[in-house]
């Protein structure tokens, strides 16, 4: 790309072609005022603002929609300049209603800001203002479209970065709106980033509305929780409450958006019915009590039945979003009394990898580069639902790659898919395995003989030979394995299926996790296999052993396996049939208070300070926003207490950054252990199974999301509807 | 939305004529292919031909769908143009344009003598069904401010009496054949 040099306010500066003022002004720190244009979106130039004024031009022009030239001198102060942006700051504000002191928006208001630049004192208008009928987007997003001053950032949001074009504007001149014309909700799972994205005060969060007043806020950076990318947010919060939740931009993985689920989901904690105090129940009757007293029974009761069946008959339950922290210090104390049977995997079925080696969860590639990828295979990935943000980087792609699914339920993609098959659940690997000979059948020399033999009897079609062509004629492609790929009875085959396609066709290739901290859990040891860093362990139970099987007693951490496992009626079952359930639990509803006998308050997410292990492998360390309320603890601190009380070693942790320490540096000195997958034996279809599509839906994914008011409201959470309440009362 | 087997060209194809859709995939082929937008006027215009001068939104939506853009993209364009009408109309719609030329030459008198003669309001239609007065965009006569429109035909520099004529010419088309208006509807 060629450069040129231009000149902006006295600075020179060297710019690309084709590049525009703002940009090559932003990037050099110079302000320019604007409401449309946004870096992430295509330039409207519609509201006007930017004007500059540029040498040998009659007229100031958009910063926006003018691109750099050589030699160009602009001047973003000169009269000609401001005289232009005043004027259209008093455009803009003939219609606008004075009503800043009762609006949301009102302290970080973009209009509000450049009105104290641009604006005059008083109006020259007398004429009646302009309304505009609100218009009822759902339970998140709150519109007063009076406000709106037509910058259809919300319109191009909608249209470029989801696909799914739903905001418009109707009519013309004076009597334009922005909404959605026939009455209809925000139906996308990213839908609330136009909040942030609108300058004014038109669009405002309504979980959070009236709230607080924007200067009154703290900000706390914080990791999300509930996918596998691990999005960037900062916590805003006031006297020790969080008010929200909002983006933090990070380019590498959330860009500077954020999903509905991790942007509202902090309502579990600040309106739902939280567990204040440890309780016990005794006679069936829950009673208060204090730390020591619950600690000492929890450690009773799980010295009593470890020690008397070898460890056998006790098992924990790890959450798939609690901290790496946490899931190392719970396997370290049950490790340490010598049972190994610890699993967070509670939606899988194939467990024949984990006699195998240790092999890392997620993504062996950027996720950044799902963007620029030529072509991209989806295999059993609902990704939308799943990783909402990963969706409009594979749509980026798209522009120019071609995607393709072989997907065993109706997949929603907002992009388009060149190619898709949908074969039966119980028939994924077998399409897969077409794909892989497909492949083989164009790269005969590159392929070895046992697995010529493997793939005999496996017969492709046109579609699968089409889609192993776009694979090995991209310059970038990948294969990208969803969530439910790794709940597929043969998750395994898939796996290999995925890493020789790959490698046999110069692409990448991943696999998404449930939760979002799937790599850490698995790197902290809170595997029935391992212990951390892939440290050796006599095989324990795994979850579908645990939960099936019936054990004594049950320690349940950050989970409700009786509504999120893959074997919920026969969790509920055994944990109420159980001598004891420990739970640490930050709720104090559902069916936990039948079948816990002791309940620990644990510290939400926000609230605890930790470390989540995204997708990619990046160690994402937070520190608590705000303090937990009550005789609320986090869990690390209730977990290091609990390790004492055993007089257990090496439980002297003051923070959680030691915690963290330890475990890094173990893992440093192991790295990252890569063991190759071994090649499954006969390829055959697994059983038939019931149910096709068993993905926990967008609002069920763990205990937060699924008492996140707002988002129980939405018309996806309807889709997927699941009771968390009491079966018996 | 993203179902690929799914017609999407079906809801339109049940709501009008096979001639009209021919008409559609005519105006069709006249734009680049990959382009999907730019047939969205002339299929509003057709479709709200054929549904007695005005559109709803479920005929907007099959637009949409045949046409394969979103919704709004239709409701968008319906909305602009002063020419598709999003209700019922009369069997005549005075079109009195209230822009900038026609503003400054009475457009403003125009409508209140339509209003006080018809006794309606802008955007309203006579309780017969014979008029409907609606404000519109420039249409092009700046030349001969004020001007409306009526049966595709352009009425310029108006005076209260052109106006009277207009009206009284319409109204004499509509006296001798009542019955047989009732019988057209």
């Amino acid at each position: 790309m060629g450069k040129v040099n231009i000149e902006i306010d006295g600075k020179k500066l060297v710019a690309d072609v084709g590049s525009m003022i703002i940009e090559v002004a932003d990037d050099a720190d110079i302000y320019i005022p604007r409401f449309c244009y946004h870096k992430k979106l295509s330039v409207a130039a519609n509201c006007r603002m930017c004007m500059v004024d540029v040498s040998n031009l009659p007229k100031a022009v958009p910063a926006c929609a003018t691109p750099v030239a050589d030699g160009m001198v602009i001047q973003t102060q000169t009269p000609k300049a401001v005289d232009a942006q005043k004027s259209v700051m008093e455009f803009l504000l003939i219609n606008h209603p004075l009503d800043c002191p009762v609006c949301d928006q009102g302290g970080e208001c973009e209009l509000q800001d450049l009105s104290v630049g641009y604006g005059e004192d008083v109006s020259r208008y007398v004429e009646g203002k302009r309304v505009v009928k609100d218009k009822d987007l759902g339970p998140l997003i709150s519109t007063d479209m009076t406000r709106c001053i037509h910058c259809t950032r919300c319109v191009r949001f909608g249209q470029e970065i989801v696909g799914i074009r739903e905001m418009g504007a109707t009519g013309r001149g004076e009597h334009v709106e922005i909404g959605t014309y026939i009455e209809s909700t925000m139906d996308s799972e990213v839908s609330a980033n136009i909040i942030d994205l609108c300058p004014v005060g038109a669009l405002t969060a309504k979980p959070s509305r009236y709230k607080a007043r924007a200067w009154e806020l703290r900000e706390s950076p914080s990791i999300a929780a509930h996918d596998c990318l691990g999005s960037n947010v900062n916590v805003h919060h006031r006297r020790g409450e969080i008010i929200r939740v909002v983006p933090r931009e990070n380019e590498a993985i959330n860009e500077v958006w954020l999903s509905d689920r991790d942007r509202f989901s902090y309502q579990a904690l600040t309106d739902g019915k939280r567990l204040l105090q440890p309780k016990i129940k005794k006679n069936g009757q829950w009673e208060s009590c204090d730390w020591q007293t619950a600690l000492n029974f929890a450690m009773t009761e799980m010295k009593r039945i470890i020690g008397a069946s070898n460890g056998d008959n006790f098992g924990a339950i790890i959450g798939n979003n609690s901290t790496t922290e946490e899931s190392y210090l719970a396997q370290k104390i049950l490790r340490g009394l010598g049972c190994n049977n610890i699993d967070f995997r509670t939606r899988r079925r194939d467990f024949s990898a984990d006699d195998k080696g240790n092999v890392r969860s997620g993504l062996n590639f950027p996720l950044q580069d799902l963007e620029h990828m030529d072509a991209t295979l989806l295999v059993a990935g609902d990704l939308r639902h799943e990783q909402p943000l990963a969706t409009l980087r594979v749509r980026k792609s798209t522009g120019f790659g071609k995607a393709m699914a072989i997907n065993p339920f109706d997949g929603e993609y907002n992009f388009r898919l060149s190619h898709e098959i949908q074969p039966e659940p119980h028939l994924l690997a077998n399409e897969f395995a077409c794909v892989l000979s497909a492949v083989a059948a164009k790269k005969d020399d590159a392929i070895s003989a046992e697995i010529k033999e493997w793939l005999s009897g496996v017969e492709h079609n046109k579609v699968h030979s089409e889609m192993a062509d776009e694979l090995i004629a991209g310059e970038q492609t990948c294969i990208l394995l969803g969530v439910y790929a790794q709940e597929h009875p043969q998750a395994e085959t898939i796996n290999w299926l995925g890493e020789q396609v790959a490698k046999l066709t110069d692409s990448k290739w991943g696999y998404m996790t449930q939760g979002c901290n799937a790599a850490g859990n698995k790197l902290a040891g809170a595997v029935p296999n391992q212990s951390e860093v892939g440290g050796r362990a006599t095989l324990g139970k795994n979850a579908k052993q645990m939960l099936n099987e019936g054990l004594k007693g049950y320690l349940i951490h950050n989970c409700e396996p009786d509504v999120e496992s893959l074997w919920s009626e026969q969790a509920l079952e055994n944990f109420n049939n159980a001598e004891c359930v420990i739970a640490l639990t930050s709720y104090d509803d559902g069916r936990m208070l039948d079948y816990a006998n002791v309940m620990l308050p644990i510290a939400g997410n926000f609230e605890t300070s930790g470390t989540f292990i995204n997708i990619e492998g990046i160690w994402q360390s937070f520190a608590a926003a705000v303090a937990a309320p009550g005789d609320v603890r986090p869990a690390w601190k209730i977990l290091r207490v609990l390790g004492n009380l055993f007089e257990l070693n090496g439980f002297d942790y003051e923070s959680s950054i030691q915690i963290r320490d330890e475990l890094r540096e173990k893992y440093e000195v192991s790295g990252d252990k890569k063991v190759s997958r071994k090649m499954p034996e006969v390829l055959c279809s697994s059983e038939k199974f019931e149910a096709p599509r068993e993905s926990l839906g967008l609002y069920r994914v763990d205990p937060m999301v699924r008492r996140a008011e707002a988002l129980q409201k939405t018309p996806k959470a309807s889709t997927h509807p699941i009771s968390i309440s009491r079966v018996k009362t | 939305m993203t179902d690929l087997n799914y017609d999407k060209s079906l809801h339109l194809k049940e709501l009008i004529p096979q001639s009209a859709i021919d008409e559609i995939e005519q105006w069709i082929l006249k734009y680049p292919a990959e382009r999907k937008r730019p047939p969205i006027m002339p299929a509003l215009k057709v479709v709200q031909e054929h549904n007695g001068n005005y559109l709803t939104t479920e005929m907007m939506q099959a637009v949409a769908e045949y046409l394969d853009v979103p919704h709004v993209a239709v409701y968008e364009v319906a909305t602009f143009y002063t020419m598709f009408n999003l209700n019922e109309m009369g069997k005549h719609v005075l079109s009195v344009c209230t822009n900038l030329s026609c503003s400054l030459r009475g457009s403003d008198k125009v409508v209140e003598h339509l209003q006080n003669r018809l006794n309606i309001k802008l955007g309203e239609t006579t309780k017969d069904g014979v008029f409907t007065i609606k404000e519109v965009e420039c249409m092009a006569a700046c030349g001969g401010a004020p001007m409306l429109e009526v049966d595709k035909v352009y009425h310029e520099n108006l005076t209260e009496e052109k106006i009277d004529k207009i009206l009284s010419d319409i109204a004499a088309q509509h006296m001798p054949a009542k019955e047989e208006d009732n019988n057209g509807k």
